[in-house]
């Protein structure tokens, strides 16, 4: 298919991605392994593009993994999922925005599901009054945090400060786009570009001037499969996974992967580590793996913070490579300090994955 | 009709998850859990069409429904629109409710997903907390997660969290009165109900292991039997 189609196909897969006034649910994955993504999301809206967004101190979990991990009924997750809305009603918002992914997946499920069965959105309205005397409309607009990045892209690259271009060779850098499988693969037409082109993370990498690598696994999971990985006799799965689209992409030389869902950076982070202590082999150039990073990160990057400030000290394959082919500025005493300078020593050293 | 029946009926997955199943195999050749494990969501599919008692209840007591990763690669690739990893939790609901789950290896894993993930919830308000994870449980989190570990709070201030703070932020305490907004919620809609049942037959199990509490969970949680791959040991 000539380019010039696909781009066509393209447009008929666009969503609505609200301007402004937005209430802001977090992830429970990105909170423990991504804190700085989720800090520096807010960071870019509201000091840099003057964003209003909330943040309720009551929202919790939507329950998602635990529903995913069939431990929590849908019953159960639906109620949940309502409180939350009850929250962003009651502040006065109708734009939702999750960090998740599975949250964002829940969330489509849900209001479809309210749509094609209304007695059961009148039951869950029933079981939350009931358990919690709060009320709730389904928002107007339901957006993922990376739809709210990907819809900002031009403003973020006319403030950039780095570019996403080898400065050794004044190519562009070679990108992984990595989409979280609850993304689109349910609900194609819930985010941008649909299942078959999603866009959400391309979109980011063309606008800050990276090529987006193509290659045989790239819509393939990145194997949380959540009972999967949750129980430790069932990580093989995970693993093998994750393997395998390393497998497929390694070929294609990529310089990082971008990705839009919390588990997914973790999983393509850790498991290159593993795989290199277990098997010595590594995916990227001399000896390092392929950098993983989130799509705030990278967005920080590419707006000039400082790389310490986005987390990307808490990654085990190191993000060194990508940073000296942008030119980024760091210090690498700096890494591994804590916030008012004290030394918290540093990792131990894996015996085969290379570190700084 | 039977009592297996009349629990898939009862849940609203169903109607949109398996309508006429053509028995393409597309789900199977899409699916990641096919390529690693002994498993074939069109059989599945086959088996819950067939609307066979036994067959289907034996389904429930297999280690086979729980195989999938619920990825939903198979629910972009269904040319009927159908759901097979949404039948799957279907499956899993009736295989836990019905008491069946602890008839299987795999089976069995749910009470270590309801002691971790479960309980973290309704503890802490997140499906994760990390004061509960450890590297010893989690060695593939690499040595920059047992860094973290070992200075758990001053990582997250560094970067920016409100680690079990007042207020907004990432990790943030959540609040008591939130947390029994929750508990009342997996009261009234079934989830304490789950937990409940699935500690209720693990116990049993155990007990007719011959295991401790903590015996069994250990063993749940860690043990592989390596008969569950393409090509078994």
């Amino acid at each position: 298919m000539k380019l010039a189609g696909k781009k066509r196909i393209w447009a008929d897969y666009q969503k609505e991605i609200p301007q402004d006034n937005y209430f802001y649910v977090r992830s429970c994955i990105r909170q423990n392994f991504f804190p700085a993504s989720e800090v520096t999301f807010l960071r870019i809206l509201r000091q840099e593009l003057g964003k209003d967004i909330y943040e309720h101190i009551h929202h919790t979990t939507c329950s998602g993994i635990g529903y995913h991990s069939d431990v929590i009924p849908l019953e159960t997750t639906m109620t949940v999922v309502a409180r939350q809305f009850a929250l962003m009603t009651e502040a006065g918002y109708e734009n939702y925005a999750c960090s998740c992914i599975t949250s964002f997946g829940l969330y489509s499920e849900i209001l479809e599901t309210w749509k094609h069965f209304p007695e059961v959105l009148e039951k869950v309205r029933r079981d939350l009054k009931a358990a919690t005397g709060r009320e709730f409309e389904v928002p107007k607009h339901l957006a993922h945090a990376s739809d709210i990045i990907y819809k900002m892209r031009h403003e973020i690259a006319s403030r950039a400060r780095y570019k996403l271009v080898n400065r050794y060779t004044g190519q562009p850098l070679r990108v992984v786009e990595h989409i979280g499988c609850h993304y689109s693969k349910m609900f194609p037409s819930k985010g941008v570009g649909g299942a078959e082109y999603p866009y959400v993370l391309a979109g980011m990498v063309e606008a800050w001037g990276g090529e987006v690598v193509d290659y045989p696994e790239r819509r393939h999971c990145c194997g949380f499969g959540f009972r999967q990985y949750l129980v430790q006799a069932n990580r093989g799965y995970s693993v093998a996974n994750t393997q395998k689209k390393f497998e497929s992409m390694a070929p294609f030389k990529p310089d990082m992967i971008i990705t839009n869902c919390p588990g997914c950076p973790y999983f393509l982070d850790r498991w290159q580590y593993v795989i290199a202590e277990m098997e010595g082999k590594t995916y990227g150039e001399n000896g390092f793996g392929i950098p993983v990073f989130t799509y705030e990160e990278v967005a920080g990057l590419v707006l000039g913070y400082d790389p310490w400030d986005l987390g990307l000290q808490v990654h085990q394959t190191a993000v060194e490579p990508i940073l000296d082919k942008m030119g980024v500025a760091y210090n690498p005493e700096k890494k591994y300090l804590g916030k008012d300078g004290q030394n918290l020593g540093h990792p131990e050293t894996p015996a085969y994955s290379k570190v700084y | 009709m039977g009592k297996i029946k009349d629990y898939l009926k009862n849940d609203i997955r169903m109607e949109e998850g398996l309508v006429a199943c053509i028995q393409c195999g597309t789900c199977t050749a899409i699916c990641p859990a096919a390529e690693f494990y002994n498993y074939d969501p069109r059989k599945i599919a086959n088996i819950v069409q067939s609307q066979d008692e036994d067959q289907i209840e034996q389904l429930l007591r297999s280690d086979t429904i729980w195989y999938c990763g619920e990825c939903m690669s198979c629910v972009t690739r269904c040319p009927r629109s159908n759901a097979p990893g949404m039948l799957i939790q279907v499956l899993r609901a009736a295989s836990q409710d019905l008491g069946y789950f602890t008839d299987s290896e795999k089976g069995r894993q749910q009470l270590a997903l309801k002691r971790t993930v479960g309980t973290w919830i309704v503890e802490h308000g997140y499906c994760i907390y990390p004061r509960k994870l450890s590297y010893e449980n989690h060695p593939e989190a690499g040595l920059i997660w047992k860094w973290e570990q070992e200075h758990l709070d001053e990582v997250h201030e560094r970067l920016g969290s409100n680690f079990d703070g007042e207020g907004p932020g990432v990790l943030r305490k959540i609040p008591q009165e939130s947390l029994d907004e929750l508990q009342r919620i997996f009261d009234i809609t079934g989830a304490t109900e789950r937990f409940r049942k699935i500690e209720e037959d693990s116990a049993r199990k155990a007990r007719e292991m011959g295991l401790s509490d903590e015996e069994y969970f250990h063993k749940v949680y860690t043990e592989n039997s390596g008969k569950h791959g393409r090509d078994p040991q």
